[in-house]
């Protein structure tokens, strides 16, 4: 089962380099739909990518950019860097351990689709309620750790750090802010996937939510990483 | 109907190609040193350019008719899928025409623009402010005297609207003005910012234009070679009155010049 | 039968929804969405068409009394001139080639049933009307919409009392745009995986219409884009809501400070035009690939040249990354990167120039069949190459100095946006109306549009290029002021008489199309004798596309006038065909 992601991958290399080879009756299939909602996450993440470049960029060129001072007629710096709260390691610790329990919900989903000898069509199992811990588990931590950066945030205006205070405090709550809204996309998708393992639907349904509901989870982990690293490596 | 193209589509590409050649509307008279490299760059283009589109559409238009489908099955049309050896030699083709047209030009804006103005060059700071341009000339002392924000009074007009702190010793011999006074044949450098929002210098007959930008003060160089009055305006949408933001420049000799910066000076004492 | 995005499709014929809701408002069907796109996008043009018929008005008529309008004030022409702009580029030319036509045609010519991600689909379109109707209430508002141009340079854009209009109305502005953003991505995100993930087969990327092809780079395009513009629209935001100073600086309105500091307006341009420009490669390219489309179809001919064609599309979306620059060679930009800018520039006009040739070959010793389509897509090729022309004039930042900001510039993005591409919407209407909706339009009329919008179009903007060389600025609410522009004066005039005949036009072709709908010849299934998977399903296609039967493909999508084949045309699932490639 571990090389179940590694098979899908393979799949979906050949199918799109092959081209046009599967008509689209083996959507019944669930590793062609697991291929194609894949394509879709890693599709939507390419987007998703592209607004945190272009902060990133903005980010950098802003620490930078000179800015003229009336008073001298001359270009002065005015970027000062902005001390991270040591909570910020908190968080990160959460979002790390959520991507842990996160993998874990995707392999037991697939596991629990697979196992129902149903994969051409749809039923469900009385297996499906193993999902739930492993799901439920990610979704808190998920979170938690929007209350954490809430508490971060709290922390930063108590020392008089707003969202215009400074170029820096503006990046800081911009790029976390960001992360945030795509994070608390991901929790309601997790909610929606255990919602379709309540309510029985078809596991291999709740299986390939769940799968692209974890690579979009992961994607937010290593998005979070590289903002923690880029506010405090490069400030 | 294929005649009708042909007719129409080489009408409309002989009347406006007939306006280009006439130069009915056409740049105004080049008074700066740099113009006469750039209208020459200008009607080079307008060569090679213009050839490529009568060329273009006098062929569109032709096959339009001539290759019209006369008769349903016989002869067929030609079952071709292309030619690779078409293909790399009218790219190579394009290419070469194209970036060749663009080094061509190079030259003029390397040398308007890679490098900074001459050390004699005479300074003018130009300021663009919702909706009006303010000259300001730094006076004996060669240094312009500091700005604050804070004391910008618009209704107040020149040093006032500025800003310009009285307090600082270098305003002292600053003069502003309405009308941008310059000395021919001198190179004049330019000092651009904006008080509101971008603003744009313009000024046709210099073949000179560049953005003024809110928090920056940006440099840039003409070298007017014919005295007169020649208008600027301001070529970045600027608000309500943008269609009115405009003023002159004034190019005198040398002498004349140098008396009307006395006579402001003296006014100022 | 409901379903959703990863049910199982039975084999056997889709019958799909029965209300009338579901199957005519919120339906997940492709082509349900693509008319809605369409509707929207008609809907679209129709407000931008008026607004640039006041602006032209005013400005031969600055003290005209207009009926119901009463007199347009100066800030007026400048709230005018940027819904007109915005309107048209988002609302028209990114909607209805991808959104309408791509969503229609885009899983049939492929072979595919429906769109990978069908509820994501109508939410694109939910989303997009919305947008819409955000922006148009931005008329409605305090203070009214917007003056800052749709390009919405700050600090103009990013204060409240920059100028009228630059309230709440600037607010919606850039909400509607955020909200466009959004639907854009989703329906990037859609076209992206069709393509790539539900082609019939048979059908390798190689054997692809143009059309999708076009499609398809045009999502890629807009997936990369779209997210830079959303984060622009989100600091722009910030700074005229939040206090922040992402976009400005230290400045004063009215002598009175503003509170910012600090930051660039430089920012902001930088990244709208990282978007900006492969926008305008949006709005064009769905109309190239369709171009090339039509000139083989009603030439009898393959495509000349389908490989470079491909390949010639790949570049423009590549190079189109790398040129945003030339929008800001007098911008305050480094002049070294102006330079670097402007060789990218005249780089990315080699491909467009090959397609240009490869048109010219396609219709070279062809059967030319002048139906309603072919009149639009020749008409295409002429406008394309006017538009594309004065390209390399403001590819040089030593020309663009002069002619920056000046009508030259907007001769040129109309000739080629405002004019080419929307010859592409009309050939794709006249193409594919009968398929659509079992009709033929009216030929007759469809003649008397093209003749009238081709002529009237020329008029009104070939002469833009003059009035740019002589000096006149654009954005100019009056032409009182400037001593230069009293010259000019004449050739406005003459443009705005041509604005209204064309204006007129286009009332045929509004009524042509709903006269059609209900009276137009009962069309075929291939009405136009061509090759590509649409035509081989029935007029109008069933909610499946195909009835159950995928097809499989044997031929690559331009087989015209086959020596020894039995008609002057082999469609793409006829029996594989035994020839000799003279070149591919």
């Amino acid at each position: 089962m571990a090389s179940l992601s590694t098979t899908a991958s393979v799949n979906t290399a050949q199918a799109l380099l092959a081209g046009g080879a599967r008509p689209d009756q083996d959507a019944q299939d669930f590793f062609a739909r697991l291929r194609r909602a894949r394509l879709g996450i890693i599709v939507a993440l390419t987007a998703v990518v592209m607004i945190f470049v272009s902060y990133s960029s903005a980010y950098i060129v802003r620490q930078g950019l000179p800015t003229l001072d009336p008073a001298t007629g001359t270009l002065v710096r005015d970027w000062l860097p902005l001390q991270l709260p040591s909570f910020l390691l908190i968080n990160t610790l959460v979002l790390l351990v959520s991507t842990l329990t996160m993998e874990l919900a995707r392999r037991q989903a697939v596991r629990v689709a697979l196992a129902s000898g149903k994969i051409y069509t749809s039923g469900t199992s009385h297996a499906d309620s193993n999902s739930m811990p492993w799901l439920a588990l990610t979704a808190i931590l998920g979170l938690s750790f929007l209350a954490g950066q809430w508490l971060v945030w709290r922390e930063l205006a108590a020392h008089g750090l707003y969202v215009a205070t400074s170029p820096s405090s503006s990046f800081f709550y911009l790029l976390t802010g960001m992360h945030g809204i795509h994070l608390f996309g991901g929790i309601l998708a997790l909610l929606a996937a255990g919602a379709a393992s309540l309510l029985r639907k078809a596991t291999t349904t709740a299986a390939i939510v769940v799968d692209a509901t974890a690579w979009y989870w992961h994607f937010m982990t290593f998005l979070w990483v590289y903002i923690l690293c880029l506010l405090e490596f490069a400030r | 109907m294929g005649l009708v193209l042909l007719v129409v589509i080489w009408l409309i590409t002989f009347i406006s190609t007939y306006f280009f050649l006439a130069k009915t509307w056409w740049l105004p008279v080049g008074a700066s040193a740099a113009a006469a490299g750039i209208d020459h760059h200008f009607t080079t283009s307008y060569i090679i350019m213009g050839t490529v589109f009568v060329a273009a559409q006098l062929v569109l238009g032709f096959f339009a008719w001539q290759y019209r489908e006369r008769n349903a099955t016989t002869p067929q049309a030609l079952y071709s899928h292309g030619s690779n050896r078409l293909e790399i030699t009218w790219t190579i083709l394009t290419t070469v025409l194209f970036l060749g047209l663009n080094f061509m030009s190079s030259s003029i804006w390397a040398s308007e623009r890679f490098r900074p103005a001459v050390s004699d060059a005479l300074q003018v700071e130009v300021t663009g402010m919702q909706f009006q341009w303010y000259f300001r000339y730094a006076g004996p002392d060669g240094k312009f005297g500091a700005t604050k924000p804070q004391l910008e009074d618009p209704s107040g007009g020149g040093e006032s609207a500025l800003g310009v702190d009285p307090a600082d010793p270098a305003s002292k011999d600053d003069i502003v003005s309405a009308v941008m006074y310059v000395p021919v044949n001198r190179e004049i450098d330019v000092i651009l910012r904006a008080e509101d929002v971008i603003h744009s210098f313009f000024i046709p007959a210099m073949r000179f234009k560049q953005d003024a930008v809110p928090g920056l003060a940006i440099h840039m160089h003409f070298t007017p070679i014919a005295t007169g009055d020649y208008e600027v305006t301001c070529s970045q949408l600027c608000g309500l009155g943008h269609y009115k933001m405009h003023g002159i420049l004034r190019v005198v000799s040398q002498q004349d010049f140098d008396k009307w910066l006395a006579s402001k000076e003296a006014e100022k004492q | 039968m409901a379903t959703s995005d990863f049910a199982a499709h039975a084999v056997h014929a889709h019958a799909g929804p029965t209300s009338w809701i579901r199957k005519y408002v919120f339906s997940l069907d492709h082509k349900v969405i693509g008319i809605q796109y369409f509707f929207l996008a008609l809907t679209a043009v129709f407000v931008g068409m008026f607004l640039s018929l006041l602006m032209r008005i005013h400005l031969i008529w600055p003290a005209a009394n207009l009926p119901l309008f009463g007199e347009i004030k100066p800030e007026t022409y400048l709230t005018l001139l940027t819904m007109h702009g915005t309107i048209m580029v988002f609302f028209v030319l990114t909607t209805a080639p991808q959104g309408g036509f791509g969503n229609y045609f885009l899983p049939i010519q492929i072979g595919a049933p429906d769109m990978a991600f069908p509820v994501l689909n109508a939410l694109s379109f939910w989303v997009t009307a919305l947008a819409f109707v955000v922006m148009v209430s931005a008329f409605f508002v305090v203070g009214g919409a917007p003056l800052h141009g749709w390009t919405g340079y700050p600090p103009l854009s990013a204060l409240q009392g920059a100028g009228p209009g630059e309230g709440l109305g600037a607010d919606l502005w850039v909400i509607s745009i955020a909200l466009f953003c959004l639907g854009a991505l989703m329906s990037a995100l859609n076209f992206i995986t069709t393509t790539l993930d539900m082609r019939a087969k048979g059908m390798t990327l190689m054997r692809m219409p143009l059309t999708c092809w076009a499609w398809f780079i045009t999502a890629i395009l807009g997936l990369l884009a779209f997210g830079v513009l959303l984060s622009a629209g989100i600091l722009l935001l910030l700074d005229r809501n939040a206090g922040t100073s992402f976009f400005v600086p230290l400045v004063t309105i009215n002598g009175q400070l503003t509170g910012h500091k600090g930051g660039s307006p430089l920012l902001w341009q930088h990244l709208f035009w990282f978007f900006g420009h492969p926008e305008v490669y949006i709005a064009i390219l769905p109309a190239m690939g369709l171009c090339s489309q039509l000139l083989s179809v009603f030439s009898r001919k393959p495509i000349f040249g389908y490989k470079a064609m491909v390949y010639a599309m790949l570049s423009i979306g590549f190079l189109g990354f790398m040129v945003w620059g030339h929008h800001m060679f007098m911008s305050g930009m480094s002049p070294y990167t102006a330079f670097a800018f402007s060789i990218m520039t005249m780089a990315i006009g080699v491909p467009s120039a090959i397609k240009t040739f490869n048109w010219l070959g396609t219709i070279w010793r062809g059967h030319i069949r002048f139906t309603s389509p072919m009149l639009f897509a020749l008409g295409f090729v002429s406008l394309f190459v006017s538009g594309g022309i004065s390209g390399p004039f403001l590819a040089q930042p030593t020309l663009d100095i002069q002619l920056h900001d000046t009508y030259f510039v907007v001769g040129h993005f109309h000739l080629i946006m405002g004019v080419a591409s929307i010859f592409g919407i009309f050939a794709a209407t006249y193409y594919w109306f009968p398929k659509m909706f079992g009709r033929m339009m009216s030929e007759g009329m469809a003649r008397w549009h093209f003749f009238i919008t081709l002529i009237g179009t020329y008029a009104i903007f070939m002469p833009m290029h003059y009035l740019g060389m002589a000096g006149h600025l654009r954005r100019y609410s009056q032409l009182t002021e400037l001593s230069y522009l009293k010259d000019l004066v004449p050739l406005q005039q003459f443009m705005t008489y041509a604005a209204f005949v064309t204006i007129a036009g286009q009332f045929i072709f509004l009524f042509n199309l709903f006269w059609s709908m209900k009276f137009g010849k009962k069309a075929s299934d291939n009405p136009w004798e061509a090759t590509t998977l649409e035509w081989t399903t029935s007029t109008p296609p069933p909610h499946d596309n195909f009835a159950g039967h995928i097809p499989v493909v044997n031929n690559g999508p331009y087989e015209y006038s086959v020596p020894g084949a039995p008609r002057d045309f082999v469609m793409q699932t006829d029996p594989p065909l035994v020839k000799k490639d003279t070149g591919h």
